[in-house]
């Protein structure tokens, strides 16, 4: 594997050299954890370059590397896209944030956005995505849809991203529909179809009539439309695997981040900072609702969205009640972006224990 | 557990054994005949994806089919090349294979990323469907299963019965001797070598046609490296595979069962289940020691030069 990303990594370089331009663009480089045909994580970042590309032109010069593994490689791979001249430097995923940082106070001129960490340097900002916000809308549809009241998850490993997932799509689902459970299966995998499948039969065997998913494939959407069911996608619009079953997706579009970014770099105002846009900025989204979903829902989910995006409400604004009952956030109260980062429990309607990771 | 709940669980483990069975079906032919190939993984990708494409741009998923497994053969034709004719190193070849057709698969697959198509569906037998939880179990499925088991049959009878099982096991016992009494060692290696590879890539073509219709990148997910273990547990024997296939699915369907019937586990623990309980049971199996290593093709992964 080393050596094939070394490869990889060397093609994508001699790619990006060989492109160079006469005028002087300013060069960005993107490190990718999956490949750029995963059609969920990585696909949705390469599409947000693409975006900066389109929206640039000549003014920048795009580089990525693709299916870098975490760590020690990861960090080879960010020096080299320094040591060749990028400006800004986007890593994208968790466990590039050491090596990104490392980096970073090597290189102080070049500029680095590292997504989903918490470490930051002058240099070196963060980013992510609230994607939770389109999980709660996600959470409205479904608790309305619903006519066995039991709701499926397929999730990948119990971290605060995707407990913070559950937790919102069971927060609306409750507030619309306050008798329907939402059943979770951990498949241990980010990304294998044919497990992601079973997960989800398994779930539509005990009685979830509209599943989601918190894994890299559309195969859950596939079991829901050969079962007759629905579910809801994650990454992007995965319709064309299920045109009946799939009543909307939570999208990410990264595209006017990374815009913003390049044109602070370009105008010299670049700074660092800790993003964390969501519904308001467009980052986090939805895809085109099924005609399936009745007016008065749509209308609904509309309503909330409004809401999110004007900020009058937000997602886990008071009352928060765990599994226990007990309340964690009473309401009039809101949870914090830190203990959003840092959730570790279940909110009252998932069903089962939650598994220590 | 009521009565449907563990009719649909076996009717689960044979649909996720299936891929694992017509994989290491393969490769214990390819090891009778002295071929270590451990190219699997980029066998069925390249089988997976080529099926993919072939049944989208025909629109029939039987070219679909025919096309994985000729991509897989072909596959292992560029390793039977290598390894046999160029007599290279059979474990960094068939490695490299594996590198080469997780990449080429990427490549070729770029622009059906996406692409949603109507997969293979079941095909209930006439009469026998009609059984009670039997019929649901093992017949109702698509016509692959029943393929993979009629490949099975052909598998089990060839070692056990016939002069062709008999000829690929000298030339991996011995090849010398074998080419002594006017055995073509390296025709017979090849055509195992293939038979691997087809049967590889008609494995692809069961996950990106019949069991999850997609195509994406890295979709076999390490089903190969399992399927290469699962023969040498298997000490090369066709019912023991077929026996350790199904019981990988059956743990792999239970990890998510357990969870879904609020057993309180970590999920941790329970994704190790398939690769434990195949592992121990396979071996428990194969407790005399030396009756293990006397299955072991004697000639397994050495390169033979024919003398001239």
């Amino acid at each position: 594997m080393k050596s094939l990303s070394k490869i990889l990594a060397t093609a994508a370089l001699v790619g990006s050299t060989s492109l160079a331009q006469a005028e002087d663009p300013l060069k960005i480089g993107f490190v990718y954890v999956g490949p750029t045909g995963d059609a969920g994580w990585t696909y949705a970042h390469d599409e947000g370059r693409k975006y900066v590309e389109a929206q640039l032109g000549d003014k920048v010069e795009t580089t990525y590397v693709e299916s870098v593994p975490e760590g020690a490689d990861g960090e080879r791979v960010i020096r080299q896209l320094a040591s060749k001249g990028n400006d800004l430097i986007f890593t994208t995923s968790f466990g590039y944030m050491n090596p990104t940082l490392k980096v970073a106070k090597k290189f102080k001129k070049v500029k680095f956005e590292h997504a989903s960490g918490y470490k930051r340097d002058k240099n070196m900002g963060t980013y992510f995505t609230r994607a939770y916000q389109g999980r709660y809308l996600t959470g409205l549809i479904a608790g309305k849809m619903t006519k066995s009241n039991v709701l499926g998850y397929v999730a990948s490993f119990p971290i605060p991203e995707v407990i913070r997932g559950i937790n919102a799509f069971t927060k609306g689902a409750k507030e619309v529909n306050p008798d329907v459970q939402v059943k979770v299966v951990w498949a241990s995998t980010w990304y294998d179809p044919a497990k992601e499948r079973e997960a989800a039969e398994t779930l539509i065997l005990q009685g979830a009539d509209v599943l989601t998913q918190h894994t890299d494939s559309a195969a859950v959407i596939q079991a829901a439309e050969a079962r007759g069911k629905y579910a809801l996608g994650y990454h992007s619009d995965m319709s064309v695997y299920g045109a009946k079953a799939h009543l909307t997706a939570t999208v990410h579009n990264w595209g006017p981040l990374y815009l913003k970014k390049a044109q602070a770099v370009l105008d010299g105002t670049w700074a660092s900072e800790d993003l964390w846009p969501g519904i308001a900025d467009g980052t986090t989204d939805l895809a085109p609702l099924n005609d399936a979903i009745p007016a008065d829902v749509k209308a609904l989910v509309e309503e909330k969205k409004a809401a999110l995006k004007a900020g009058t409400m937000r997602v886990f604004d008071g009352p928060v009640v765990n599994q226990a009952g007990e309340e964690v956030i009473p309401a009039g109260g809101t949870m914090d972006d830190g203990a959003l980062l840092g959730f570790d429990f279940y909110v009252d309607g998932v069903e089962g224990k939650l598994p220590q990771s | 557990m009521d009565i449907e709940l563990i009719t649909n669980i076996l009717f689960a483990t044979i649909r996720t054994g299936t891929p694992l069975l017509l994989i290491a079906l393969g490769e214990m032919v390819c090891e009778k005949s002295g071929v270590l190939n451990l190219g699997q993984e980029g066998m069925v990708l390249m089988g997976a994806v080529v099926g993919f494409m072939a049944s989208v741009i025909t629109g029939n998923l039987g070219m679909g089919i025919i096309a994985a497994v000729l991509a897989g053969a072909l596959m292992s034709l560029l390793f039977g090349f290598l390894a046999i004719s160029l007599v290279a190193n059979q474990v960094a070849t068939g490695l490299a294979l594996t590198i080469f057709g997780t990449g080429l698969s990427a490549f070729l697959g770029a622009s059906y990323v996406g692409v949603g198509i109507e997969g293979i569906t079941a095909w209930h037998l006439p009469l026998v469907s009609e059984i009670p939880v039997i019929g649901k179990i093992f017949f109702s499925h698509d016509p692959l299963v029943y393929l993979s088991w009629v490949l099975f049959g052909l598998v089990y009878w060839c070692f056990k019965r016939t002069r062709l099982g008999l000829t690929i096991r000298s030339v991996g016992e011995n090849p010398e001797a074998a080419n002594a009494i006017g055995l073509s060692v390296l025709q017979i290696r090849y055509l195992a070598v293939m038979f691997g590879g087809a049967m590889a890539g008609l494995a692809g073509g069961y996950l990106s046609l019949a069991y999850t219709p997609l195509w994406t990148e890295g979709m076999s997910a390490g089903r190969g490296w399992i399927a290469l273990a699962l023969v040498v547990f298997a000490s090369w024997k066709a019912e023991r595979i077929m026996l350790g296939a199904y019981l990988f699915g059956a743990a792999s369907i239970m990890h998510l069962v357990l969870q879904g019937l609020g057993f309180e586990a970590s999920p941790n623990l329970l994704a190790m289940l398939p690769y434990g309980a195949t592992i121990i049971v396979l071996m428990v199996l194969a407790n005399d020691a030396i009756k293990a290593k006397l299955s072991t093709p004697l000639a397994l992964g050495q390169p033979y030069r024919p003398q001239l």
